[in-house]
């Protein structure tokens, strides 16, 4: 049985090859400007230029907005409470990184 | 249609104030949110509280549903009758934005057939001028082999279409995706112009794809370096020895030295997930006890206990 043949997509990985800019984040994110602005001021966000029109969000910006927005939204956080959330998960993912690299079988 | 008793989904009774709805989807969303979650089936769970909520938080939906009667059972065939919630009318406070709780879940079918898929969270585009097409989001699981060497992957989308009539339907779409050598867990790819179509004129958006790693049973990703476990017989571990050991991508040899005890990590360096900055593959070493299970198995454990007659592994354990 034959299929047509599609046409092979090739992707970016986006934390190694992409910076967004403010505008590029809020569409991939789905966040809004003002909202990201707000992760920015509470060091939730580090992008790297002086101002808004020169901000360039890279590294794991977009999962870090992601989760951040689904948080605000869902648990009716505001930008502090968000930010102190993706702190306390990066924490809580060291950890595990350090009890997996004992060979400890941590639960799903 | 299933019904879905959405007063239970909450743990609230029928009459609970408003405010106590609230406080249940909020203490019931902080514990299955999918973000913080650790509970096993917690993506679902959290689906079933934001569908609640996003019906009873809202006191039009939660009046319309009370119409539809208290004496359905939960997960009961339900049958709407014909025109049966075409006296309601929702101000369609969440529509287009995603309101609280009512932003990415994928409604059942009952909500949808209750409230409309507007209702639901699918955000319509706006249709006036031009407008570039909407970024989307899935995610795709891969082999850890296939982070090792590549893929291709055909992937199967269902996307939110507005048809001309301004009408929501879900389109089935198939992409076939070269997934690179080298990506990592939690990584995005993106696939430019494979999001939603843009109006008049505008151009498409972007398809983000998030990477999940599977790994195999016995190995163990962090980040760029993997871990899997190595057993090992204790005369092997005593007296050193060269075994085959699974990668991801093929079986390499290693020689494992004498005097190697549980839990010692051997590290075969750039043999983790490739890349500029390839990461590392580190053995696990375990002990594996043959059984005691014939005599001439047990015979050999008693001789073993009388060569190490002074040995007490509870005295002299070292790392």
């Amino acid at each position: 049985m034959s299929e047509t043949p599609r046409t092979l997509l090739e992707g970016v990985i986006v934390e190694e090859h992409v910076e967004f800019t403010l505008i590029e984040l809020g569409r991939a994110s789905g966040a809004d400007a003002e909202q990201l602005r707000a992760l920015v001021d509470e060091g939730a966000l580090t992008p790297r230029g002086a101002g808004p029109d020169d901000w360039r969000f890279g590294d794991d910006a977009l999962r870090r907005a992601r989760t951040a927005l689904r948080l605000t939204r869902d648990l009716e956080l505001n930008p502090a409470g968000a930010a102190l959330v993706l702190d306390l998960l990066d924490r809580i993912d060291a950890l595990e990184a350090r009890l997996r690299r004992l060979g400890a079988r941590l639960a799903p | 249609m299933e019904y879905k008793d959405y007063y239970a989904a909450l743990g609230v009774k029928r009459g609970a104030a408003q405010d106590e709805i609230k406080r249940a989807y909020r203490k019931l969303a902080r514990k299955y949110h999918p973000d913080v979650s650790k509970e096993a089936d917690a993506e679902a769970r959290f689906k079933d509280v934001a569908e609640a909520y996003a019906a009873l938080g809202d006191p039009e939906k939660r009046a319309a549903y009370d119409a539809i009667g208290t004496r359905q059972a939960a997960g009961a065939e339900f049958r709407p009758p014909p025109g049966w919630n075409s006296g309601f009318e929702f101000s369609g406070r969440d529509a287009g934005e995603g309101g609280i709780g009512g932003g990415d879940f994928d409604a059942s079918e009952f909500f949808e057939a209750l409230f409309g898929r507007q209702a639901a969270g699918a955000r319509g585009p706006r249709s006036h001028g031009q407008a570039a097409g909407g970024d989307h989001h899935a995610r795709v699981q891969i082999d850890l082999k296939d982070a090792y060497q590549g893929a291709r992957r055909t992937i199967t989308l269902r996307m939110p279409e507005v048809d001309g009539q301004g009408q929501v339907a879900l389109r089935e779409r198939a992409l076939e995706v070269n997934i690179p050598r080298g990506i990592r867990d939690g990584q995005h790819l993106r696939l430019a112009g494979q999001g939603g179509a843009g109006h008049g004129g505008g151009p498409a958006g972007d398809l983000y794809l998030e990477i999940e790693i599977v790994p195999p049973a016995n190995f163990r990703v962090d980040g760029r370096d993997v871990f899997v476990d190595l057993p090992l017989a204790p005369w092997e571990a005593a007296l050193g020895a060269t075994v085959t050991m699974p990668t991801p991508d093929a079986s390499v040899q290693l020689a494992v030295p004498a005097g190697s005890t549980a839990g010692r990590k051997l590290r075969l360096k750039g043999k983790g997930i490739p890349g500029a900055a390839p990461g590392d593959l580190y053995a696990v070493l375990q002990i594996a006890l043959p059984p005691a299970d014939g005599d001439a198995a047990r015979q050999a454990y008693r001789s073993f206990a009388a060569s190490f007659g002074g040995f007490d592994p509870r005295r002299e354990r070292e790392g």
